[in-house]
């Protein structure tokens, strides 16, 4: 229980400061490596829950592919540091007040929160016991069956996601040499040999 | 038949305004001038028919007005009074309508100005033939909007528009006399019918109105509520500042309805109630002095002007008032006497002066003329005639004379044998006004006509007689002015006079002017024509023989000069009094009250408003995706506190 | 305290939830952060969604959770393409310079 707790514990605090400091870092390159964190440490709260396979997914997927992503573009992008510009403080104050009303709300509906014990009976698929069926496995057993459409349509979203992206990067730059293979390919002699008779001793 | 006479001025209107453009001038002025002339033969036929053989009637054409006790119907009352201003009316009418077809041969807009020709006869002939005020007030206003079309004719020059919206304006204020008389006249008789009214106004003659708590008498009121009318209409001291701007309009509109018709619709209506005036002494009195006092001021007036239409214009002014006060001392009769004799003179002088004007290649001012006695003798011959019969010239003490002889010397006889107070005021001032008259008249003539020529070569090159088609009219008018004096004494203020008025006019016993006009002694008689006399000789004295006379009276008479010239400065008195205050108070409330407040509240406000709020609502869009996002989010709290709080 | 419930989850989550809001209009940096506090916003959700999953016992959960998952990368590499045209458009990703659809 302890070892629990102090995991719990140590995960969200870590997770919580990560996010301040996603936001706060002067150096965006800094900010994406905070992420990074957080989502380390959000997917060691998912372990704690019970839900292993998310975790490694959200490391695999988020950290290792968004994350990423993320830190390519930051470092493409010619981004100088930037001063906290003065503006910031103007709004701190309202949105401040504004964003601990909404969190305490929050937390007194999260604390409120009352399960009623039919609950666990009207559930849409019950989590089998965990030394029968791996978390894995559970989920595997649902996706691929029950909501194989979905999975097939959340295949697509990535697809168009990855058609859409390149379809808006990609561009053609004048002056840049690039090869051509078709018309290597198709080049005729007649194109790129002229046989010149020479007779000897005089020039071309 | 008597519906004819009243309708075919309209039907002749209604065509030439309306399908003028598409049937020409030439049928627009064949078409009316041939109704008018129909409708003058009948008018004739009627005279006989009425007035000398003693038959009036009313023909009822339909109802106008059921509402409670307020009845009245469009009819025409053809008494001898109707039957006189018939005549008189449709005769000067179809003269100027043809003499119109020359006058305005080079015009663009020949079938407007016959439809406004002939809409006016058409008002003018409904006002004398009503049975009742409301038909009566009807024809009035009917005849002050056709004076206003007509004298802003030429409505591109800013003068005559300027002419138009003062005539309008001065009869307006006579006519809001004129609706009160009738709303008094209302509540004192229960009727606007004129034959009930006359029939109960003996009853009523001591009746009284009260007023703000004061008691008055009630003929007195209604009288002098309706008197204001005649004297905007009729051009009254006072109220008659805009009958010489109306000479702007084109001379035969001058001749119609500034000489002849028109201006006499006061003096018919003050005639035509005379049941009404009778009652009134201060009425009559007040009648007298206006008159009277009308016909001095506008003669002094004539004798320094200088545009020829000018003068007669003043001239019409003067004449008006001696009608005025005829009927003033109940010498109604003669007022209408008069009234026809100087329908007939002075639309010839006006018509006269046109020829001149037209022959001087549109030259107004005297001073520019002279000498054309020779070059244009028929129309000579005809102005001559016309100030004969203007100034009044005959042998007194019979019937041998020129017209205005005949009706000017029993007004004058009347005024004498009144021997009341205002009547010898009346007398001794028409007196003067007659000296005065002849005076201008001949002033005129002389300025004109004898002398050497005064205007330029190319203006004298040009001068000619009228065509046949605008002198033939003239000699009808001529023919008048001659023996429409004599013929008509007898019957008009002689011994037939009872007969022949019947009931049209009441002219209470012991009111006996008239009667006693014949028997005044014989020096009153004589005296009218010894000033004529007299004027024409100074005139020919200052104009022929001794040219340099005017300037050096008029030096010497400095201000007398200056009053006469600057017409009394009643527009300068008016203008200060009324012109200005209106114009400001207009002003004042254009821009504070209408701009500042109704606008400002109104359209600009809201305008404003919209503006200023959309404004604000446009500034929540700052295009920082940060700011939408922060809305959302306050958005969302306020949601969610909303729900926290609501949650029973 | 040491008894780890629902509601410290849900806590966690609810904190993450706030600091990613708070990083889309707090931030004047550039628009990267945005786009970072709304993968932090996603993964608040996916922390909520899997507690109650364990909870209630119900693996519905966590398969939305992986969806979510989907959709998020999804939208991350989108975000991101459009911003990197966005920068060779405009040379600036700076927040405040992005007011061109001002009203």
């Amino acid at each position: 229980m302890i070892i629990q707790a102090l995991a719990f514990y140590l995960f969200a605090f870590v997770a919580v400061a990560a996010g301040v400091l996603v936001i706060a870092s002067r150096n965006p390159v800094h900010s994406v490596l905070f992420l990074i964190l957080a989502f380390f440490n959000s997917a060691g709260l998912f372990v704690l829950m019970g839900a292993e396979f998310l975790a490694m997914i959200l490391v695999i997927v988020y950290v290792g592919a968004v994350a990423v992503l993320f830190l390519f573009v930051v470092m493409m992008l010619d981004i100088n540091f930037v001063e906290l510009r003065s503006g910031f403080a103007q709004y701190l104050p309202v949105g401040a007040l504004v964003g601990l009303i909404l969190l305490a709300e929050l937390l007194v509906v999260g604390s409120g929160w009352v399960v009623i014990p039919q609950a666990e009976s009207v559930a849409a698929a019950p989590i089998p016991p965990i030394d029968q069926v791996t978390n894995t496995e559970a989920i595997g057993r649902l996706i691929y069956t029950k909501y194989v459409y979905l999975f097939q349509a959340a295949g697509l979203v990535l697809l168009v996601a990855m058609v859409g992206a390149i379809v808006l990067t990609l561009r053609s730059r004048a002056g840049v040499r690039k090869q051509r293979i078709g018309d290597q390919v198709a080049r005729r002699p007649d194109d790129a040999i002229e046989v010149v008779k020479v007779t000897t001793g005089s020039g071309i | 038949m008597e519906a004819a006479v009243v309708l075919l001025p309209l039907l002749g209107a209604f065509i030439a305004g309306f399908f003028g453009r598409m049937i020409g001038d030439k049928a627009s002025m064949v078409i009316t001038c041939s109704f008018l002339v129909i409708s003058a033969l009948i008018s004739w036929y009627l005279f006989f028919a009425v007035a000398i053989g003693g038959d009036p009637r009313t023909v009822v054409l339909f109802e106008w007005v059921t509402s409670g006790d307020l009845e009245f119907f469009w009819s025409l009352k053809v008494d001898t009074l109707t039957a006189v201003m018939l005549i008189v009316v449709t005769t000067v009418s179809a003269v100027v309508h043809i003499y119109s077809v020359g006058y305005m041969h080079h015009d663009d807009a020949i079938p407007r100005f016959f439809a406004y020709l002939s809409l006016f006869t058409f008002s003018m002939l409904m006002l004398v033939t009503a049975d009742n005020l409301v038909q009566l007030f009807f024809g009035w206003e009917g005849v002050g909007l056709c004076s206003y079309l007509l004298i802003g004719f030429w409505y591109k020059r800013p003068s005559a528009n300027a002419a138009a919206i003062k005539a309008f304006l001065v009869n307006r204020v006579g006519d809001v006399g004129f609706a009160l008389g009738i709303f008094a006249t209302f509540v004192l008789f229960g009727t606007v019918q004129l034959d009930a009214i006359f029939a109960a106004a003996t009853g009523k003659a001591d009746a009284t109105l009260v007023f703000l708590g004061m008691e008055f008498h009630a003929l007195t009121v209604i009288c002098l509520l309706l008197f204001i009318g005649a004297m905007g209409k009729s051009a009254q001291i006072g109220l008659h500042t805009w009958l010489p701007d109306a000479m702007e309009g084109p001379t035969p509109v001058s001749a119609l309805i500034h000489a002849a018709t028109m201006v006499t619709a006061g003096v018919f209506m003050v005639v035509r109630l005379s049941p009404l005036f009778e009652q009134s002494e201060t009425a009559l009195m007040v009648v007298t002095i206006v008159g009277a006092s009308t016909a001095f001021m506008a003669a002094t007036i004539g004798l320094t002007q200088y545009d020829i239409k000018r003068v007669i214009a003043y001239s019409t002014c003067s004449q008006l008032g001696y009608m005025f006060f005829a009927a003033g001392v109940s010498a109604y009769p003669a007022a209408i006497f008069h009234l026809m004799t100087h329908a007939f003179f002075k639309a010839l002088l006006f018509l006269g002066s046109g020829s001149v004007i037209h022959a001087m290649s549109d030259e107004q001012d005297m001073r520019n003329m002279g000498g054309l006695a020779k070059l244009i003798p028929v129309t000579y011959g005809l102005m001559l005639l016309g100030s004969l019969a203007l100034a009044g010239i005959g042998i007194p003490g019979t019937l041998v004379g020129f017209a205005g002889f005949q009706s000017k010397d029993v007004i004058l006889e009347s005024a004498f044998a009144a021997s009341s107070g205002v009547g010898f005021y009346a007398f001794w001032l028409g007196i003067a006004a007659a000296f005065m008259t002849a005076f201008y008249s001949w002033r005129l003539l002389f300025m004109t006509f004898h002398g050497e020529p005064r205007c330029d070569e190319k203006t004298l090159a040009h001068v000619h007689e009228s065509p046949p088609v605008m002198i033939w009219p003239l000699y009808l008018l001529a023919l008048g002015a001659l023996v429409a004096g004599a013929a008509g004494y007898y019957h008009f203020v002689g011994g037939g006079l009872t007969e022949f008025w019947g009931d049209s006019i009441l002219i209470l016993p012991e009111h006996n002017a008239l009667a006693e006009a014949h028997n005044v002694p014989f020096w009153v008689k004589a005296l009218p024509l010894v000033m004529a006399v007299l004027g024409i000789g100074l005139a020919y004295y200052m104009y022929v023989v001794n040219k340099d006379l005017p300037a050096e009276w008029a030096a010497q008479l400095r201000p007398l000069y200056l009053m006469s010239f600057n017409k009394w400065y009643f527009d300068e008195i008016y203008d200060r009094l009324f012109v200005r205050p209106s114009f400001y108070l207009g002003y004042g409330f254009w821009k504070s009250g209408d701009g500042a407040v109704i606008d400002g509240v109104g359209p600009d406000g809201v305008a404003a408003t919209t503006v200023r709020a959309s404004k604000r609502a446009s500034a929540l869009q700052s295009g920082y995706l940060y700011h939408y996002a922060f809305a959302m989010l306050i958005g969302v709290v306020v949601l969610v506190t909303f729900y926290f709080f609501m949650k029973d | 305290m040491l008894e780890i419930g629902l509601a410290h989850y849900l806590t966690v989550a609810a904190i993450l939830f706030t600091l990613g809001l708070f990083g889309i209009f707090l931030n004047r940096k550039n628009v990267i952060i945005i786009l970072m506090s709304i993968e932090l916003m996603l993964l608040a959700v996916n922390i909520n969604l899997v507690a109650f999953s364990t909870h209630l016992g119900d693996l519905m959960g966590q398969i939305f959770a992986m969806f979510i998952l989907t959709v998020a990368a999804a939208e991350a590499a989108i975000g991101l393409a459009i911003l990197v045209v966005y920068y060779r458009n405009r040379g600036s990703i700076a927040v405040e310079d992005i007011n061109v659809m001002k009203g």
